[in-house]
């Protein structure tokens, strides 16, 4: 009897279409959300995650609309996030059928913000999402989509987040992000150390060795991935039989 | 069949009734004592914290009225925070009264664990279940919470460890419990959901 590693599909969504961005600039539309939720549930994603990427005010509505109709494809725990600011967004997506959001900038900028959400919503609906890219100061939390550094140390940032309550961390390697060159697993190791919660690992997942990779070396306990499932590249199915043939224990649904 | 979800003002009530109807169950939220005591099954699904989940409860005055209902023999089913809320009193919110019903007492998780216990865990079966009925012994269910409470016998059906032993499954006469969100588990959520609405009928 093991907790199993969990394998995460994501869909970045920018007015109600899955899109998919590189090294966090250029965008490409890959299909419809709901289609691929579905297709996602059915193959065995054990969790889904929808980004709102331009998280303008004003697309709002069309984004809580995604979340909506998503949340009528699954049967998994779904976890929306972008934009999220205040208590008012967190029960926005939360009423709109997510179970759980990520906070990211704003909670940079306030980390009360994480302390409030946790006690409104209870740990479980709180996930820290990180952006890190490596500088000469070491590993460094970046914001705005990644385009601003904000000065704080990724370990650090980590620890406090989950001090405040937050019941899981998204760490998603910028300097990987779309670059197909494999998982951070030095950057993953090093945060799953320093924190008690999970750690879902992002950024540059391309072949089944990847997966293997961090949830070795990597230690973490969930792995996402987008662009190489939306493609249909590789079936979550076959990942996870790769996986569990190679000692990961995975959830098998068929 | 029409099965009463209690709404006590948290919680993820949508998520519960979609998994509920997709298996031919009729759904109504109910929020006032009258109606827990005309219903003929209930959910107390829940998230969140316990002191919150059991001050809701109480200043709706349902707490009575649920305990009278389960007393009366009326099926229920309890979801995380809503198995949790059946015990007598949980680590999260030192004084706060739980229902009672099991006189046993929710425990935070071990600090050598990972915690909170977020994801797909399986099961160890205690006894013959019938919230587990048909379901193979492998099967993964999703679970995501700080607390639990002990697997003790003879309530516990079925246990899962992380960290200790734990009450998965809680079967006490008409009163069943789940510490894993059934409605968020898949095939397998839902095969224990049509198990509760078939011992229930």
């Amino acid at each position: 009897m093991t907790l199993a590693r969990r394998i995460i599909p994501c869909l970045d969504v920018d007015a109600g279409r899955v899109v998919k961005g590189i090294e966090f600039t250029g965008l490409r539309d890959m299909g419809d959300p709901e289609e691929l939720a579905a297709r996602y549930n059915s193959e065995g994603a054990d969790e889904l995650i929808l980004l709102d990427i331009t998280a303008s005010r004003d697309g709002r509505a069309t984004f809580l609309e995604t979340v909506s109709r998503v949340a009528q494809q699954l049967n998994i725990p779904f976890t929306a996030g972008g934009g999220i600011r205040r208590l008012e967004d967190g029960h926005a997506v939360l009423r709109a059928g997510a179970d759980k959001f990520t906070v990211n900038t704003a909670a940079v900028a306030r980390p009360e913000l994480i302390s409030e959400l946790a006690a409104q919503f209870g740990s479980q609906a709180v996930v820290l999402s990180m952006d890190v890219k490596k500088t000469h100061r070491g590993w460094e939390v970046f914001v705005r989509g990644g385009a601003e550094s904000s000065g704080r140390d990724a370990a650090a940032w980590a620890r406090e987040a989950a001090a405040r309550g937050a019941g899981e961390i998204l760490l998603t390697s910028i300097d990987r992000d779309g670059t197909c060159s494999g998982f951070d697993c030095g950057l993953t190791a090093a945060i799953a150390a320093q924190v008690s919660v999970p750690v879902i690992a992002s950024g540059g997942a391309k072949t089944f060795d990847d997966f293997l990779a961090v949830f070795g070396a990597g230690q973490a306990d969930a792995a996402l991935a987008a662009s190489i499932f939306h493609t249909a590249e590789h079936s979550i199915g076959a990942l996870k039989q790769y996986l569990a043939s190679r000692g990961v224990p995975v959830r098998l649904t068929r | 069949m029409r099965v009463s979800i209690i709404d006590y003002g948290a919680g993820n009530l949508p998520s519960v009734e979609c998994a509920l109807r997709t298996l031919g169950a009729e759904t109504a939220r109910v929020s006032t004592p009258e109606q827990i005591a005309a219903a003929s099954a209930l959910v107390l699904p829940g998230v969140g914290h316990f002191s919150a989940f059991v001050t809701g409860l109480r200043e709706r005055n349902l707490t009575a009225a649920l305990r009278d209902a389960i007393a009366g023999g009326v099926p229920v089913l309890g979801i995380c925070l809503g198995l949790q809320a059946m015990f007598a009193s949980s680590a999260e919110a030192p004084g706060a009264e739980g229902l009672d019903l099991i006189h046993d007492n929710v425990q935070a998780l071990p600090t050598n664990v990972k915690s909170p216990h977020i994801g797909w865990n399986q099961l160890r079966r205690l006894r013959e279940s019938i919230l587990l009925r048909d379901i193979p012994h492998h099967a993964y269910f999703y679970f995501a919470h700080s607390y639990a409470a002990a697997a003790n016998e003879p309530h516990t059906a079925a246990a899962c460890d992380h960290g200790f032993p734990f009450a998965a499954v809680v079967e006490k006469d008409n009163l069943m419990a789940v510490q894993f969100h059934p409605e968020k588990s898949g095939d397998v959520g839902s095969h224990v959901l049509r198990n509760f609405l078939e011992w229930a009928r």
